[in-house]
């Protein structure tokens, strides 16, 4: 794993695993890839489908709220589906739209030729797959877990929840977890070691910067939740008594640690998508970022000071007033490094010559759509006033605009912007402009109504209302519009798909952007960079272009480009683990057979090797 | 398996494994001294420079630190807030069971005192077997690498042991909170000695496959990374459950 001599000591009987996968094309190629670019289009591909299964199950809670007395999705078939809308949605489509840019992304931008532990890389996204998959089987295993997404104690007891639903959730999580946690160390150790010579942290590029700062917060925030489920599996299969008052323990316990992972992750879904709208503002608006420093630091901030929020998740549990009061600051403190981007942004913009191609639309669609979000965030931030909001349909208009116009909204523009990257092709401007005036106004109209719900006195994840509460209107409306809205988004995703089929071949920097993944083709060949870049400023291939040199590079290799082996191994750990996860559920055999594959592969691993190679150089000039 | 007829083979186990460790303690400490002035002489370490530069021509990272080191060290803050929950969960339950066995029915400090010692005894032979790979001596890596792995196995002997006898004085995983934070606070570290055991059974046996070398010490080093951590991640456990509980002064 150390890079270290090619040769490796193997007796007779394991010669074998020197027989490494070769194939270039077809569906062995990608279940063996170690390739950081089609590692980043498997999980682009995969996030897209999760999204889209979230989706519909946003819609069928929808279609049950669309009038009043409904009873199309009634009792626990509609907690199901909010649990599993809200964590398909968080873990299966959001962050792993995040890491499908950071896996093309960092590597590119950062100058290099693919991540510190490629084979570490594969695995972290079949343990991504692996935990879909946990998790979604529950519908068809006995009914998905309906506990809602926080999964709040003693609910979640086997006393309250007898099935295997709430089993299903917490191993699919850990697996997540497991996905998440390797890919956030891997990322980590990239920026830190592979970069290109020259390139200082200060003079990344924030894309970079954003997902570096995440990759902590995932390091740091997952192993907590990871804790919490194992507790939470004991209590509900081993029989211990964490979160169960009858024998002194403490519900309240599980809200702690579910919020102190909670409130961070909240910030890992959305710098990614700052780093994005980072990138694309200063090349839409053909200037320099205003304030980069100021911005890489607000970034770092935001990710210390996203450790320290966490209760005012649950001021109504009855802390006290100097508990509430204290986390009311220090979630008031929190906006001020949001609001130091927000403004850096629309200074960039400042005296620009600003062009609105769709990616920049989204983008400026997201610092506007993000200060709803965080407005109404500062509203519940503030204790007494949140005693009348929790648990109102105000919140849930609060998240979505954080997460939908914060999050999705940045990884929108960033499908478009890096389209060309990916897959070589760019998407239509006249119907991407389209879609994005559709996708904006749906939006809209189906969150913003959500804050008068709310105020209104309207209760989240309540299955129906009487006519009355004059409830109706507005939900069905909201009905409507989210209808639009899934539809709009839909006939993005097809119209990405028919670009990348299309044959609106993209050039090597189709926008004139500033950073280095716009100095190599589009898309990439497989070695990224034939010659390594040297990096002297921030913004390097902008001021190469404007200054007219090329980017200085390091000397070549006489042995030739070096790559990594492909491998088996990352795919069938990742299987071993996923039965060991259906197993434990079952309290099956399968665990102990799940766990001997792991094993038996997790060795194949190690002693596999990296199994380098070397590939001849392009001609010079010739990129 | 019947725990009766298992407690008297990890006695003698234990009991074994404690003489060993006191006489490798003195093998060790005498080498030990001996080798503080090799180390120390001009000429190896412009030996040690040399091949360090060797090393590195294969891999170029940002930082000359090679990725795989950064990896764990990353790895092991990640794992210290595993720890850190599990901790936290301990301590918020410390105290608030509603029935017995509470810790001082259960506790054997001498007992503890002496695993716990001979978990940091096998740190300091996981730091001669670094230096030994380092200056290239397969034969004492060999020895040192066994030597910790002894260690290691007899802790989770002690441990076994331990957790056999709580089982007997009716102390298991259910019975109260201090039974369910226990076990799985300490059966959490148990686990990371267990693959700390595997890890260094590994590359002993790895080394008579010719893949221990010098070249590739960084292997042994990160393994040593590893056993350290969990070393020290024991002396925290063992304060916040054991000597928390001794009365003061007393
Ligand atoms: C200025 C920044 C923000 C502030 C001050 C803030 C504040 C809050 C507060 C006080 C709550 C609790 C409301 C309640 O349950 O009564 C909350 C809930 C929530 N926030 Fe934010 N927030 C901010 C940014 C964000 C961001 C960036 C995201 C996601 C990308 C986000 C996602 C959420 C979610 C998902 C919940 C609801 C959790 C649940 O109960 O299921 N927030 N926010
Ligand atoms: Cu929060």
């Amino acid at each position: 794993m150390s890079g270290h001599g090619p040769k490796l000591a193997l007796p007779k009987f394991l010669s074998f695993l020197r027989n490494r996968p070769t194939k270039e094309n077809g569906l062995v190629s990608w279940l063996t890839t170690v390739d950081h670019k089609r590692i980043g289009i498997l999980y682009l591909y995969t996030s897209f489908f999760f999204l889209f299964v979230g989706g519909i199950e946003a819609l069928f809670v929808r279609t049950q709220l669309s009038a009043n007395d409904l009873e199309i999705f009634v009792g626990s078939t509609y907690n199901q589906l909010v649990t599993m809308h809200a964590t398909t949605m968080i873990f299966l489509a959001i962050m792993p739209l995040a890491a499908a840019f950071f896996n093309f992304m960092i590597p590119l931008q950062i100058g290099a030729r693919d991540v510190a532990f490629p084979r570490l890389n594969a695995f972290s996204y079949f343990m991504y797959l692996a935990g879909g998959i946990v998790l979604n089987a529950s519908w068809f295993m006995g009914g998905a877990s309906d506990v809602g997404w926080f999964a709040y104690a003693p609910l979640t007891s086997s006393t309250y929840s007898p099935t295997h639903g709430v089993d299903f959730w917490i191993l699919g999580l850990i697996l997540t977890g497991i996905s998440s946690t390797v890919a956030a160390i891997n990322f980590i150790v990239t920026i830190i070691n592979m970069r290109a010579p020259g390139m200082t942290l200060m003079k990344m590029p924030v894309f970079s910067w954003m997902a570096f700062v995440t990759a902590f917060l995932l390091a740091f925030a997952l192993p907590v939740i990871t804790i919490a489920l194992i507790i939470l599996f004991m209590d509900r299969n081993y029989g211990t008594t964490f979160f169960q008052t009858a024998a002194g323990g403490d519900p309240i316990l599980w809200q702690h640690l579910f919020w102190v992972f909670g409130h961070p992750e909240v910030y890992i879904i959305v710098l990614p998508a700052f780093g994005i709208v980072s990138e694309i503002i200063p090349v839409f608006s053909k200037k320099p970022l205003f304030g980069y420093k100021l911005v890489v630091l607000s970034g770092a901030a935001i990710g210390f000071m996203g450790f320290t929020v966490w209760s005012h998740h649950m001021f109504t549990v009855g802390m006290g007033p100097i508990v509430n009061s204290a986390f009311s600051i220090t979630t008031a403190a929190i906006a001020i490094p949001t609001g130091v981007k927000i403004f850096n942004w629309i200074l960039t913009l400042w005296n620009g010559k600003i062009k609105f191609s769709v990616p920049m639309m989204y983008a400026t669609a997201l610092v506007f759509l993000f200060m709803v979000g965080g407005f109404s965030g500062l509203m519940h931030g503030a204790a007494a006033s949140d005693f009348q909001q929790h648990d109102t349909y105000f919140v849930v208009a609060h998240f979505h605009y954080t997460i939908l116009g914060g999050g999705l909204f940045g990884f929108l523009a960033g499908t478009v912007y890096w389209l060309p990257k990916f897959f070589g092709k760019i998407m239509d401007e006249e119907r991407g402009r389209k879609i994005f005036w559709w996708i904006f106004a749906s939006f809209n109209l189906t969150f913003f109504p959500m804050h008068f719900l709310g105020t209104g006195g309207m209760p989240r994840r309540i299955y129906t209302y009487s006519a009355d509460m004059e409830w109706t209107a507005l939900n069905g409306f909201i009905t409507l519009a989210s209808f639009v809205l899934g539809i709009t988004l839909l006939v993005f995703f097809i119209e990405v798909i028919k670009a990348v089929k299309s044959k609106n071949k993209a050039s090597a920097d189709p926008w004139d952007a500033r950073t280095l993944e716009w100095s190599i083709p589009s898309p990439p060949p497989v070695y990224n960079f034939a010659d390594l870049p040297k990096v002297e400023k921030v913004d390097e291939f902008w001021e190469s272009k404007i200054s007219n040199k090329p980017i200085k590079t390091l000397p070549r290799d006489p042995h030739g480009i070096h790559m990594p082996g492909k491998s088996w191994m990352p795919l069938i750990t990742s299987v071993g683990l996923m039965l060991a996860s259906f197993g434990a559920i079952y309290q099956s055999d399968l665990r102990y057979i799940g766990l001997g594959i792991f094993l038996l592969a997790y060795y194949g691993w190690a002693l596999e090797g990296d199994a380098e190679y070397y590939l001849p150089y392009p001609k010079k000039g010739k990129k | 398996m019947e725990a009766l007829k298992l407690q008297p083979v990890i006695t003698a186990f234990s009991v074994f494994g404690v003489f060993v460790c006191i006489v490798l303690t003195y093998y060790a400490l005498v080498n030990l001294f001996k080798s503080f002035p090799r180390i120390r002489s001009k000429k190896d370490k412009e030996a040690i420079m040399d091949e360090d530069a060797d090393a590195h021509h294969h891999v170029e990272t940002y930082t000359g630190e090679p990725n795989i080191k950064l990896f764990w060290w990353v790895f092991l803050a990640s794992d210290c807030m595993f720890f850190g929950s599990l901790i936290t969960a301990y301590l918020i339950y410390k105290g608030q069971s509603l029935v017995g066995p509470y810790p001082l029915d259960v506790f054997d400090m001498e007992l503890t005192t002496i695993s716990t010692f001979i978990l940091l005894l096998s740190s300091f032979f996981m730091v001669l077997t670094l230096s030994s790979i380092q200056k290239g001596d397969l034969g004492k890596f060999r020895f040192w690498c066994f030597s910790t792995f002894l260690c290691g196995l007899t802790f989770l002997g002690f441990q076994v042991y331990e957790f056999e006898h709580f089982i007997h004085e009716g102390l298991r995983l259910k019975t109260n909170l201090f039974g369910s934070t226990f076990y799985l606070l300490t059966g959490t570290h148990g686990v990371h000695v267990a693959i700390g055991v595997l890890w260094l059974l590994g590359m002993f046996i790895y080394s008579f496959w010719g893949g221990i070398t010098k070249e590739r010490a960084i292997e042994v080093e990160i393994a040593g990374l590893y056993w350290h951590f969990v070393d020290v991640v024991w002396i925290v456990i063992f304060s916040v459950i054991y000597l928390m509980e001794l009365p003061i002064g007393g």
